[in-house]
């Protein structure tokens, strides 16, 4: 079956995290909020409202668009798409049909391959209908939160990268601060469309909808192009459809036929004015964007870390931006810090910490003490962590060891006292007897004794030296 | 216009414009009445003037609105079943402006439903009479504020034109009546019929009134981002046309045109050349495409702005359904008269996948041909004249099975509509049965106040 060739486009809607919505003045978070309680007369559609175009979304269309190295369109305006849905107020949806605000463009994945961007519209989301045994509930508190729907070329060919595209558009669009990216809250949402094909001519496609994780998407990759090739070997055709995807089955299922498919009966919109934007505009947005994660790649390329750690810190911009600040101080004392931040600080039990609070002087310092032998790497992380406990983070990463008695006893002379100390104990006369034999394992329960006696602070390799020093 | 002051108390102007209101309840001019509201707001502002405090420049000015301004005071029908009890939680800006200068709204004139039609012959609640001849239209669809004007129950009514709306209802009732500029009075609160040529105007017996009223609706409204930044500022007398030239439209002087209404064009003509004005007559042959522009264009937009009346928010919604296609189609088909509906039908026809190109994107490529035939006469002319409609006002019935004889009373009107320009309707002469016939001024974007000066100049003339 190898001989078949995958083909996939991904579209992706993105919820902008603008204070309001896209054309009314309402709050736009709608997380824990009541029903229905984020909804003005303009979501209502209320006889006589008209749209007013909230400029911040603007802003971020544009910075979207930077992000995945899109062309801006200096002007784009809107249309309307029609169809009668208890969740769509107006009877039509606000989009961008003909003229988007973001052209064509281009995604480097990790991998080297590149994916390229058809264009990406600004619009409206509708709202959520739940839907019980004899009736439905309609909830308008989404209805007019602003999307971007991002359209990629069909250059991607395996689920696997189906996947890094997701993942890194999730990337992108948080290094842009376009919205919160919380996919469990459906800010940003994936519509895939696969084909499978044995000729250079793209095979019958599918279009699975909604789907809202990177590990769902490349699931439903793989059940696709499975599923598209069993029915062209059995002799079938693939039906063009629209399909749903289910978590709990791992399967897609058949939702809407081709032939089932509505005319949208597309409308310039009236009511709003085309959005022209002035290029002096776009380059003020371009100065303010942050470094990108490719940026960062070639960057902390520098590091020798592995694949995998550097890009679950590139997951969190601040974490990405502190890392690049500490190469920028002392590219030596940065690995140090990866190591913190992929080990420590991005385990399970940390993942609520705000990752702001250290800054990077304060990180260098860290792994300059460890480096000087100042500190013990034990002793490091729990300065780390102390760093990320609000209420310390005034001090300096040696004010902190200092104060949680962490710093490592380097003097030779204090160190001998209690090296000899443990090498006459009762209890390590036969540790101390292996070693002057030649037995030098047991010079680490030495060492370790010593260890616990200075209460952490002797650096375990000066301990090393002074007692092999001692007993041979 | 007859302002309270000292002398003249708030509460007769309104009682009286009740009283008439009452004395001509035949005509039908409103949907409802706004008796109480308005009283006791008239004892405000009397209050007021007592005191000596400021009031505003309609104090106490009795006014009728057209029944598709939203208002927070009674409920807004549309004149369509589908927003029978309809209570608003929001005034509409025109309105909130007029209040704010003291006007009062006495009551909720009729018209077509969702302004569909040219003689309000398509409202759920029944037609209005035609101010001069009870037998006959008062035009539409603002048929209720003109005829409400025309028999002096209120100084002044608000309309909207979409394609003459405000002009053949002034024109068969022998008023005044502005259609602005494109923009210049905010939509924000009307119940929208085409959004890209709506515009909201009104009705009055002289130049002075509507200058006045106009002015005060004018200006920039954030709520409605179509809206033009205020121009409408200056006195009326310093509006004067700068190459006092006029073009008279030919086109519609000659076949299928009414005599008495070529006559009346003609008579308006001389009697500009006679007040100094240098009259020509000019051909525009594109204006024989305005009515098939805007017979794609206005129910385009008509099928997409009504898509909203669902029965699931607001509004009328059909008993005895059960599942959500009949929730659609049940309320829609019982909330709709017969006209939304047609429209409906065409705007959805001529969007639809297949269709687009040949009907809605033509008729926006001629719109621009029609613009620029525009442009070009307004480098020679301050501004051109031709009827409002083809006839004076009809007989009841006589075109409500035709349903292309109806749009055809629009032919005059909606090539402004479509090209956003200013257009008043002036009384220009009556024909010889009596019945009131109008003409129209067009100038060019902008050009409202210009348009006033002149009508005002030929209506004083000998």
């Amino acid at each position: 079956m190898s001989e078949y060739k995958t083909t996939i486009g991904i579209e992706c809607h993105v919820q902008l995290n603008t204070a309001t919505k896209l054309f009314s003045a309402v709050d736009n978070d709608a997380v824990d909020k009541e029903p229905n309680s984020c909804v003005s007369p303009i979501d209502y559609a209320l006889p006589g409202m008209l749209p007013v175009l909230n400029k911040a979304a603007i802003e971020k269309c544009v910075r979207a668009g930077l992000a995945m190295n899109c062309k801006i369109n200096l002007t784009s305006r809107f249309d309307r798409k029609h169809y009668y849905y208890p969740d769509l107020p107006k009877g039509y949806q606000i989009t961008q049909m003909y003229q988007p605000i973001i052209g064509a463009g281009v995604i480097h994945l990790p991998d080297g391959s590149d994916v390229h961007i058809e264009h990406a519209h600004l619009e409206e989301d509708a709202g959520k209908l739940t839907h019980f045994g004899t009736y439905s509930l309609v909830d308008l508190n989404r209805a007019g939160t602003p999307l971007i729907e991002i359209v990629s070329m069909p250059d991607i060919h395996s689920a696997a990268q189906a996947r890094a595209y997701c993942e890194e558009l999730h990337r992108l669009m948080m290094y842009a601060g376009v919205t919160n990216g919380d996919l469990y809250q459906g800010n940003m949402r994936f519509d895939i469309n696969v084909s499978v094909s044995k000729t250079e001519e793209l095979g019958t496609r599918t279009e699975t909808k909604n789907l809202n994780s990177f590990r769902s998407i490349e699931r439903a990759v793989e059940y696709e192009v499975k599923r598209q090739i069993e029915i062209l070997e059995s002799g079938g055709k693939v039906k063009q459809e629209t399909r749903g995807w289910s978590d709990a089955t791992g399967k897609t299922t058949s939702q809407r036929s081709k032939e089932e498919a509505q005319d949208y009966r597309y409308m310039p919109e009236p009511d709003v004015p085309p959005v022209v934007l002035e290029q002096s505009y776009v380059d003020k947005v371009a100065a303010s964007m942050p470094m990108m994660p490719d940026e960062y790649r070639s960057k902390f390329g520098l590091l020798n870390l592995d694949h995998s750690e550097s890009e679950a810190i590139l997951n969190y911009p601040i974490l990405a931006k502190r890392l690049n600040e500490v190469c920028d101080r002392d590219i030596k004392l940065a690995p140090r810090v990866a190591h913190w931040f992929s080990g420590v600080l991005l385990s399970e039990e940390n993942q609520d910490k705000n990752f702001t609070l250290a800054t990077a002087e304060e990180l260098t310092e860290l792994s300059e003490m460890v480096e000087k032998k100042e500190l013990s790497s034990t002793g490091a992380k729990a300065v780390l962590m102390e760093m990320y406990d609000k209420k310390n983070t005034a001090k300096t990463a040696h004010a902190l060891a200092k104060e949680m008695n962490l710093l490592q006893e380097n003097d030779e002379g204090a160190l001998e006292a209690i090296i000899d100390e443990v090498l006459t104990a009762p209890e390590c006369a036969k540790a101390a007897d292996d070693v002057r034999n030649g037995e030098m394992k047991a010079i680490g329960f030495l060492v370790g004794q010593v260890m616990k006696k200075s209460k952490g602070k002797a650096n375990p390799a000066t301990v090393n030296e002074l007692i092999k020093k001692k007993l041979q | 216009m007859k302002i309270a002051d000292k002398n003249t108390k708030a509460v007769d102007l309104v009682r009286e414009a009740l009283e008439k209101a009452k004395q001509y309840e035949d005509y039908h001019c409103f949907i409802s009445m706004n008796e109480a509201r308005a009283l006791d707001r008239a004892r405000e502002i009397d209050e007021k003037i007592a005191r000596g405090e400021k009031v505003g420049r309609l104090a106490g000015v009795p006014y009728a609105l057209k029944d598709n301004y939203l208002s927070r005071e009674g409920v807004t029908t549309a004149a369509a079943r589908m927003l029978d009890n309809f209570p608003s939680p929001i005034t509409s800006t025109a309105v909130a402006k007029l209040e704010a200068e003291g006007a009062i709204m006495i009551g909720r004139a009729n018209l077509d439903a969702y302004a569909h039609g040219s003689s309000t012959e398509n409202s759920y609640f029944g037609p209005s009479h035609n101010a001069v001849d009870f037998d006959r239209v008062p035009g539409g669809s603002s048929g209720g504020s003109a005829s409400a004007v025309a028999l002096g129950i209120v100084q002044f009514a608000l309309g909207s034109d979409t394609g003459g709306s405000i002009r053949q209802p002034a024109s068969y009732n022998g008023v005044w009546g502005m259609k602005p500029t494109y923009g210049t009075v905010s939509r924000y609160g009307v119940v929208a019929m085409a959004s890209s040529t709506d515009v909201m105007g009104c009705f009055a017996k002289n130049a002075e009134d509507v200058d006045l009223v106009m002015s005060i609706m004018a200006g920039k409204d954030p709520k409605d981002s179509t809206t033009l930044d205020n121009f409408w500022t200056r006195e009326l007398a310093d509006a004067k046309p700068k190459k006092k030239k006029i073009g008279i439209i030919k086109d519609f002087l000659g076949d299928g045109v009414d005599p008495d209404v070529v006559k009346t064009v003609r008579d308006y003509a001389a009697k500009m050349k006679k007040n100094g004005f240098e009259v020509e007559e000019i051909e525009m042959p594109i204006m024989k495409y305005g009515l098939a522009i805007y017979y794609i264009v206005q129910p385009a937009e008509v099928a997409s702005n009504l898509s909203r009346y669902d029965g699931i928010r607001y509004g009328h919604r059909a008993s005895d359904i059960t599942d959500l296609d009949s929730v659609y189609s049940k309320t829609r088909d019982e909330g709709f008269m017969p006209e939304n509906k047609r429209r409906i039908m065409i705007g959805n026809f001529v969007l639809s996948s297949g269709f687009f190109d040949a009907y809605y994107l033509k008729a926006q490529k001629a719109r621009t041909l029609l613009i620029n035939a525009y442009n070009e006469a307004f480098e020679k002319y301050d501004a051109l004249v031709c009827a409002v409609a083809p006839a004076p006002a009809f007989k009841f019935g006589e075109k409500t099975n035709d349903p292309l004889q109806m749009y055809m009373e629009d032919v005059m009107s909606v090539p402004p509509s479509m090209a956003g320009l200013p257009a008043l309707a002036v009384p220009a002469g009556t024909s010889k049965d009596g019945l009131p016939i109008g003409v129209q001024l067009i100038g060019p974007r902008q050009s409202d106040q210009m348009l006033i000066n002149i009508a005002k100049t030929i209506a004083e003339a000998k």
